[in-house]
């Protein structure tokens, strides 16, 4: 198995095991979109109106939380230094970490949405919208995470600043997310044009992503 | 100079630009007196960089 | 002098105190004049007086943006070159780009409200100059947060230009984002166009405000190679304490 394979396997074993974060993610998805009916009222209408935005918000901060098991741990443990000095590209390492760490908690999102569209009274085609907005897009939302991670990994209470760094980067994702899910509710723009967009931006984030959480572990960690 | 109906939120705009930028000025300047008194306090006792000690400035 | 001559801090100290005081009275003889023509400006026909708000709004927007691109020159300064001055010239350039933000937003503000009758409408422009304003507090938190200078001009480089390849992306997507609400209106500060009679007061002020970044920033980066300096000696002085 070449040393990057090991490195995925390695990422998801740790995600699946018990403390791993899998379904933790998911537990938080489900507590904010319960949340928000009893800070907006049970107006159906009003929930099925703004399901897909709650629906987004909820995956954008649970995937935030998840983000400190990325790298951080890594650090403590003191395997980061030997990521650092492998012969494998640092780039392709920590992408190779982040999509582990996607199929392992932003996964578990798209797949759990449906079920949270149910509580919002969404009907089946704006959950279907919804959850394959989520599935084109959380990949962004980690990768864009990867960034912040890496900033602020030697940071021992980064959590909060590690929010602040990422979020206002994530805020075209959400824009095209739920613009594009409303497109398929409501119209008038067709669904396909926020959905390219989303999917342009997620794709872009694939590569920036990488290239500067690695820029950021070579130059903060020597 | 007749400001119209809505002068309060003109003046208003000026007078928030002005206190920003005086808060600007203001910072830059304490700041550099506090750091110059603590430089020169450090130098008082006898604490200085090796390049002042050697008497030039480095290239 | 080329520019590599300003890596040597000391030098950059006696230029930068040569040229201060110059810049200093350069921007206020600006501000002196640019002003006179702001009171002297004409009334526009839509907004009336109001529309004075607009020569501190914009320029102060430029300038927001502007020193979000110096500072990712400077970080490309400190990721690729090495070059000492530019880590300084980052963190000094950030507090300032913030506040002339902040004056963006908050002119915004009293300009939109005789306006559209609220003091915030997320009008795609401000929206834009709210999350670049955050982006501004992030990258100061950043700095501040990490101990070790070196690292935190590293980080806060690598966070400035990844900041700047989304702002384009991150205004083009609030665009969309206004179009997509508010498909009727055509809601945009300041008009269509500029009234030429009303150009010159903005380009005025837009150049005093450019002065006063510039000296500013010059003053900010002066005491950022004191407090490094102080940096220096207090841990020289520790270790000597403790007895090395």
């Amino acid at each position: 198995m070449t040393a990057l394979a090991a490195l995925f396997v390695r990422d998801m074993r740790l995600a699946v095991r018990v403390g791993g974060g899998a379904l933790i993610g998911v537990l938080f998805f489900l507590i904010v979109v319960t949340l928000t009916p009893f800070a907006l009222g049970p107006d159906l209408a009003l929930l099925a109106r703004v399901g897909p935005a709650i629906l987004w918000l909820g995956a954008l901060l649970a995937s935030l939380l998840a983000l400190d098991r990325l790298i951080a741990m890594d650090h403590e443990d003191g395997s980061l230094d030997l990521i650092l000095t492998a012969r494998v590209p640092l780039e392709l390492a920590v992408a190779a970490k982040a999509l582990a760490h996607w199929l392992t908690t932003g996964l578990p999102l798209v797949v759990a949405a449906p079920l949270l569209g149910f509580l919002l009274n969404l009907e089946p085609k704006a959950t279907g919208a919804v959850a394959l907005t989520l599935l084109a897009g959380t990949p962004a939302l980690t990768f864009i995470g990867l960034i912040g991670a890496a900033l602020t990994v030697a940071l021992r209470r980064g959590g909060l600043l590690l929010a602040v760094l990422v979020l206002p980067l994530t805020v075209p994702v959400l824009i095209f997310g739920v613009a594009a899910s409303n497109a398929a509710i409501v119209g008038p723009v067709p669904f396909a044009t926020p959905f390219a967009i989303l999917c342009a931006l997620t794709l872009m984030s694939l590569v920036v992503g990488p290239f500067a959480a690695a820029a950021a572990l070579r130059h903060g960690l020597e | 100079m007749n400001l119209g109906p809505h002068a309060a939120f003109i003046v208003t705009a000026y007078a928030a630009a002005t206190v920003i930028v005086a808060g600007m000025i203001a910072w830059v300047t304490l700041d550099r007196r506090q750091l110059t008194r603590e430089l020169d306090d450090l130098e008082a006792r006898g604490v200085t960089r090796r390049s002042q000690r050697a008497g030039e400035d480095a290239p | 002098m080329t520019l590599i001559d300003f890596a040597n801090p000391s030098r950059f100290l006696s230029f930068t105190d040569r040229v201060l005081a110059w810049l200093a009275a350069a921007t206020l003889l600006a501000f002196a004049f640019g002003f006179s023509q702001v009171i002297a400006a004409p009334d526009d026909y839509q907004q009336g007086a109001t529309v004075k708000i607009m020569f501190i709004h914009v320029p102060a927007a430029w300038l927001g943006i502007f020193a979000w691109g110096l500072m990712s020159v400077a970080a490309l300064g400190t990721l690729v070159w090495r070059h000492p001055l530019a880590d300084v010239a980052a963190k000094a350039a950030a507090p300032i780009g913030a506040a002339f933000t902040l004056i963006c937003l908050i002119t915004g503000s009293l300009w939109g409200r005789p306006m559209w009758g609220t003091y915030w409408v997320w009008d795609a422009r401000l929206t834009s100059v709210l999350v670049l304003f955050l982006m501004y507090l992030g990258v100061i938190a950043l700095w501040r947060t990490i101990d070790d200078p070196t690292r935190a001009a590293r980080a806060a480089a690598v966070l400035t230009l990844v900041g700047a390849i989304n702002l384009p992306i991150i205004k083009f997507s609030v665009d969309w984002w206004n179009t997509l609400h508010q498909p009727a209106s055509v809601l945009r500060l300041g008009g269509p166009t500029i009234h030429p009679a009303l150009l010159v007061p903005l380009i005025l002020m837009a150049v005093a405000f450019m002065l006063l970044f510039l000296t500013l920033h010059l003053a900010a980066m002066r005491n950022e190679i004191m407090r490094r300096r102080l940096r220096t000696l207090q841990m020289l002085q520790a270790r000597a304490a403790a007895g090395h």
